[in-house]
């Protein structure tokens, strides 16, 4: 496709996607508003899980990193009195000064030590939270966390309790964090996270600083992290221990594998399609118990006969409608 | 003195158990190579066997654990076909091929049972006075003598008897071991049967002791993995000596702080292991 016509094309998307996700919340019930909310979160929690596998590194403690962030903006708030706007920034910074922390002796392992590693530093920070009452709560957490505050513009005034403005909020947020982490990932320092994945001795002999590196994408993963986990505090208005176990992990684990993460949207796709499948299918069905069993289900089908996620079916359409021989190359290129 | 000699004689009990759990965990990522994530529920197995069979069909209890062994060997058996065997060359797929097995089983635990605590009575209210402060309850030295039982007659059978003797050598060199004209797939078939089979005895054994709940695997695997971790990944040996360390550490914390404590200091424990030793106390060199 040429140059020019390929820009134009983009504008179109990206017009098209605007005014999808600004009209999208008007279409669904209350309920289902607050779903996309937390859609929109979980995005940012599984595009940032992404940049940290670039480097071929499979965390763990992923959601713990959520939860790092969405503690210590409820405890700014509630103890120190700080701006919620504020202390969700302070939240995703907590979450980054714990992950250069844990760094140190995380990576000293790798692939399968890193994973159990990161686990066990995942659970020790949760059974804190658990053991020790004061501040974190206790197993039953913290509650009452100030709300986002609404926002008075003369006779306009945002009310953050309704879910359609708090996506809009929410929107905002992510599109940035999610502009933000392309960026980093096109950029050389992306480049680089890629070479540690495929060739980490190469890397290293060409004099690229691995464990730097690693680190580094664990930092930026956990602040994004840890954004996504203050979001969703002052919204819910509640965090305890359960919500960032491993079995939330596991969920963030499917959304990825299911929907690729070769390429930046696999994970997208991965955790739009599955929320909606279970959300609208198992919803309709009304077999709540049954949703592991349909995840578990999914997430086996998948790693079988889908190795390369959803996206490589988005590649093959693509190479379908596409052009010929261009199309074919783009195919090959996903294989 | 007495509440420290009650304390050895409660991380006996826990230690043999966990043995069962981690032997099994390591059995099966010697021979195939990958870490069976659902083997805390492959124990939750056994003891909703248990729970069927001996606590509502009035089973002898003997009986209902074997049966809860050979239903979770079989259990081992279909992951081994469905999931392990066609994953072979993709240890990361097979990792999270068991994360899918482990919902299910969750989720039929759920459907079959329903989520809440269930009751089982023990097989015999006997106990043992060691001294005069000092008890162990016959259900809970049934464990340990099973335990060692089976854990014996696995080392012998893996040093004695020529299935054994494929076993290991899967475990060290596959290629060259299906060069010598051993079968992969029987092998795995094997180690997944056994390696299952403890999981499963294990719950079913501890059924009356620890309360069935669907989701009481999520602390075992967390167990098995700080197990075997120390041990060594893929040491037998190494697995039963950290099994033993681990719950006499956990239990003595335990009995003087408290539960999270002690999970807490599991886990620090397994991590000092990774920064300090990554092969673990009794692991070999590169067999990762």
């Amino acid at each position: 496709m040429p140059e020019a016509g390929s820009k134009l094309w983009w504008a179109i998307g990206f017009v098209v996607l605007f005014a999808g996700l600004t009209a999208l919340p008007h279409l669904l019930s209350y309920s289902q508003q607050e779903i996309l909310v937390f859609l929109v979160i979980n995005v940012l929690v599984v595009v940032s899980y992404r940049l940290l596998t670039l480097t071929g590194e499979w965390s763990l403690g992923h959601v713990v990193m959520v939860g790092v962030g969405a503690y210590a903006s409820a405890l700014f708030t509630k103890k120190l009195g700080v701006p919620v706007p504020v202390s969700m920034l302070c939240g995703a910074f907590i979450a980054a000064g714990i992950a250069f922390v844990l760094s140190f002796p995380l990576f000293r392992m790798k692939g399968f030590y890193f994973l159990i590693g990161s686990f066990a530093a995942g659970e020790i920070i949760r059974l804190i939270w658990k053991r020790f009452t004061d501040p974190f709560g206790g197993p039953k957490g913290i509650k009452r966390i100030p709300g986002f505050p609404d926002i008075e513009f003369g006779a306009l005034s945002i009310d953050f309790f309704e879910p359609v403005n708090y996506y809009y909020f929410c929107i905002i947020v992510v599109g940035f964090a999610l502009l933000i982490l392309y960026r980093i990932e096109r950029s050389r320092v992306g480049l680089t996270f890629h070479a540690i994945h495929w060739q980490d001795k190469l890397a290293e002999s060409v004099g690229v600083d691995t464990f730097r590196y690693r680190m580094l994408a664990f930092i930026v993963a956990s602040f994004f992290a840890g954004l996504a986990g203050a979001l969703s505090a002052h919204y819910i208005g509640t965090v305890n221990p359960k919500l960032f176990d491993v079995e939330q992990m596991v969920y963030v684990l499917i959304w990825a594998i299911v929907g690729g993460t070769a390429t930046f949207y696999g994970p997208i796709v991965g955790v739009v399609v599955l929320t909606v499948i279970n959300e609208i299918v198992l919803r309709s069905l009304g077999v709540d118990e049954m949703r592991p069993m349909f995840y578990g289900a999914i997430l086996i089908l998948s790693v079988l006969f889908l190795p390369k996620g959803l996206e490589s079916v988005v590649e093959k359409a693509k190479s379908w409608f596409g052009s010929g021989k261009n199309g074919a190359a783009a195919g090959q290129a996903a294989e | 003195m007495e509440l420290f000699l009650q304390t050895v004689a409660n991380a006996t009990y826990a230690a043999s158990y966990m043995a069962l759990i981690a032997v099994g965990l390591v059995l099966i990522f010697g021979v195939m190579g990958v870490i069976n994530f659902a083997h805390g529920e492959l124990y939750m197995a056994g003891a909703y066997s248990v729970v069927y069979l001996y606590a509502g069909l009035k089973m002898p209890f003997l009986l209902a654990v074997m049966a809860g062994l050979v239903f979770v060997g079989l259990l081992g058996l279909v992951m081994e076909r469905a999931l392990f065997r066609p994953l072979r060359d993709n240890p990361l797929g097979g990792l999270i091929a068991s994360i899918g097995f482990l919902l299910i089983l969750q989720t039929v635990a759920v459907l079959g049972f329903g989520v809440r605590m269930e009751h089982v009575p023990p097989a015999t209210q006997a106990k043992i006075f060691i001294t005069d402060g000092v008890v162990l309850t016959v259900q809970r030295l049934i464990v340990i003598v099973a335990t060692v039982a089976l854990l014996g007659g696995l080392w012998a059978f893996l040093r004695k008897s020529k299935f054994g003797w494929a076993l290991r050598a899967c475990a060290q060199d596959p290629e060259a071991a299906a060069l010598q004209g051993i079968s992969l797939n029987q092998t795995a078939r094997l180690a997944m049967f056994i390696g299952a089979a403890l999981a499963g005895v294990a719950g079913a054994l501890t059924a009356p002791l620890v309360p069935p709940t669907p989701t009481m695997g999520h602390a075992v695997i967390v167990t098995a993995f700080i197990i075997i971790i120390v041990g060594g990944i893929g040491s037998l040996e190494g697995a039963v000596i950290a099994a033993i360390l681990y719950a006499f550490v956990h239990t003595f914390v335990t009995t003087f702080y408290d539960g999270v404590i002690a999970n807490i200091v599991g886990l620090v424990l397994m991590l000092m292991v990774l920064i300090v030793r990554p092969t673990g106390l009794f692991g070999a060199k590169e067999r990762a």
